[in-house]
């Protein structure tokens, strides 16, 4: 009999926390390294289990939701999600993140609402995190280097904290900044890229029901590497575009750079939408490894949110506007 | 034939010493990577295990084949003319390692969700419109005929300088290389890697310029 798996089961549905906890102070006793070796030993392209966390006293976050636009797909470790990221204000390479983000301090902290709205001002992260029941939304995301993982994120809908500031109808796109702080994020002595990082969105890609502001994963508030304490999550775009440990919010008339199109504007443009058809120029976007299966699959296109999304570009080339 | 079994007690001459010691611990040298990497896929390679393969084979091509270019220099430097003796040793190593490099990227990038498809368009594309792959896929198929024409009978059928001449292609199988690993990793960030592995390769090939410039020089004056 072939037992299929919910659509949209929440990864605390499958796994209590309390047992995770428990599972996880077994292992983090047994020491990380043998943990390691214990469970992923030969599994290399199968593990998708509960790996050690990051961060033993990882805070849960309460009453969590269930949110729509699951997926069914099998879900990429805590460990791979966590281990295993771009984000340079950390160093350049994909295990530097997870070694160096400790120095992050995702709390206190706040965020600076400026431009075309009725409501700009300083507002602190406890007080957003409580603007909206914070869902599990379990995304596919897709890296413009061509792998890709499953994710399940919580947060809430990017319109619900967008709304508060209360745009006016001159803002038509939202551009957000990362913190700049070489204290706090070492990799920024470095000029790998110019500092702070700052993306964009039109407003209609901002309010869609599907961009997420990112607060936690698999259940808990958001590890730094992965962009503590609040970050974007846009799943139909490449995962450049899902900025990270956001400080600044700008409503805005014109489109804004951002980082990776003023770097290399040739490889990188504002919209970054997932397009197997548009080759990056150093790669193919047709296909794309996702992390832990030996063969590349098929790149969607809009990374297979095309039927809620495609209607915002109707009209539009593509290939010009990647 | 007579000192052949090991344990004698005459004295070991050089051409024992090379056969029994000398070779012996090259092939463990050049083994070793290969050996690391058996071990590590019983290991956690990472959320990435085949960017790990990949970055791991092609890391040791470009360092044999710093070694192999590396070979001559050193005689120059320390005047042990016998270190030729394991030069094709480390250069079919060096071939070795980017076959490995080549087969896991052709694997792992073309066959989509199985053996059974095969995406021989995207092969095409990357084989001509990729910069850092036609770097990479020059460097390669530029050894080729340096493996083949390895042994002794192609030494001897080409003659001396021909061969020479022919096993000059690994001058831009490295800039190929090296090209290959910067355009990879960026084409506007200058990584410290790459670029370490540039100065290397131009002080290697400026070095045989500059000899063979002034030994010109010498000889017209």
């Amino acid at each position: 009999m072939l037992i299929k798996k919910a659509p949209d089961l929440s990864e605390s549905e499958v796994t209590p926390k309390a047992l995770f906890v428990k599972r996880r102070e077994f292992i983090a006793a047994a020491g990380v390294t043998a943990a390691a070796v214990a469970t992923n030993g030969l599994g290399l392209f199968g593990g998708n289990e509960e790996v050690a966390a990051q961060n033993p006293d990882a805070q849960k976050l309460p009453n969590l939701v269930k949110g729509p636009f699951g997926t069914d797909e099998k879900m990429n470790s805590y460990k791979d999600v966590t281990t295993y990221n771009n984000f340079y204000e950390f160093g350049t390479r994909k295990e530097d993140p997870a070694a160096y983000a400790h120095t992050l301090r995702p709390r206190p902290w706040s965020v600076v609402v400026e431009g075309q709205c009725g409501k700009p001002g300083t507002y602190n992260i406890e007080d957003i995190m409580k603007w909206a029941p914070i869902e599990e939304r379990i995304y596919r995301m897709r890296c413009v280097e061509a792998w890709s993982m499953v994710i399940p994120w919580a947060g809430y809908p990017m319109s619900k904290f967008l709304e508060r500031f209360q745009p006016t109808s001159r803002a038509k796109y939202v551009e957000f900044r990362t913190l700049v702080d070489t204290k706090q994020m070492p990799g920024q002595t470095e000029p790998a890229l110019p500092w702070p990082y700052h993306e964009g969105l039109r407003m209609d890609e901002a309010m869609h029901p599907l961009t997420l502001l990112g607060l936690g994963l698999y259940g808990e508030v958001l590890p730094n590497q992965n962009g503590a304490p609040l970050r974007l999550v846009v799943p139909w775009k490449y995962g450049f575009k899902s900025i990270k440990s956001i400080v600044r919010v700008s409503f805005t008339e014109t489109e804004p750079v951002n980082t990776w199109k003023k770097m290399q504007s040739a490889e990188y443009g504002f919209y970054a939408n997932v397009n197997p058809q548009v080759d990056h120029p150093r790669w193919s976007q047709g296909s794309e490894r996702r992390l832990g299966e030996f063969f590349r699959r098929k790149t969607l296109m809009f990374n297979g949110y095309g039927d809620r999304v495609a209607s915002l570009y109707a009209g539009m080339d593509l290939r010009r506007n990647y | 034939m007579r000192n052949e079994g090991l344990g004698t007690r005459d004295q070991l001459n050089s051409t024992q010493w090379r056969r029994r010691v000398f070779k012996p611990v090259v092939w463990l040298l050049c083994l070793a990577p290969l050996a690391y990497l058996i071990y590590s896929l019983s290991l956690d390679l990472g959320a990435n295990p085949i960017e790990t393969v990949t970055n791991f084979t092609g890391i040791w091509t470009l360092r044999f084949i710093m070694v192999t270019l590396a070979v001559t220099p050193l005689r120059w430097l320390t005047g042990i003319n016998q270190l030729v003796n394991y030069r094709r040793l480390v250069g079919l190593f060096a071939f070795f390692y980017a076959a490995l490099h080549f087969i896991v990227y052709i694997v792992t990038t073309f066959f989509i969700e199985g053996f059974s498809n095969f995406d021989a368009p995207g092969l095409v594309a990357d084989l001509t419109t990729r910069p850092y792959i036609i770097a990479g896929f020059t460097a390669f198929v530029l050894m080729v005929p340096l493996a083949l024409t390895s042994t002794t009978g192609w030494i001897r059928r080409l003659g001396g300088k021909n061969w020479n001449l022919l096993h000059r292609l690994i001058y831009i199988t490295a800039m190929a290389a090296v090209l290959h690993y910067y355009w990879k990793v960026s084409v506007k960030l200058v990584p410290v890697n790459p670029r370490n592995y540039g100065i290397l390769v131009a002080i290697l090939l400026g070095w045989r310029l500059w000899r063979s410039v002034a030994r010109r020089r010498a000889s017209e004056a």
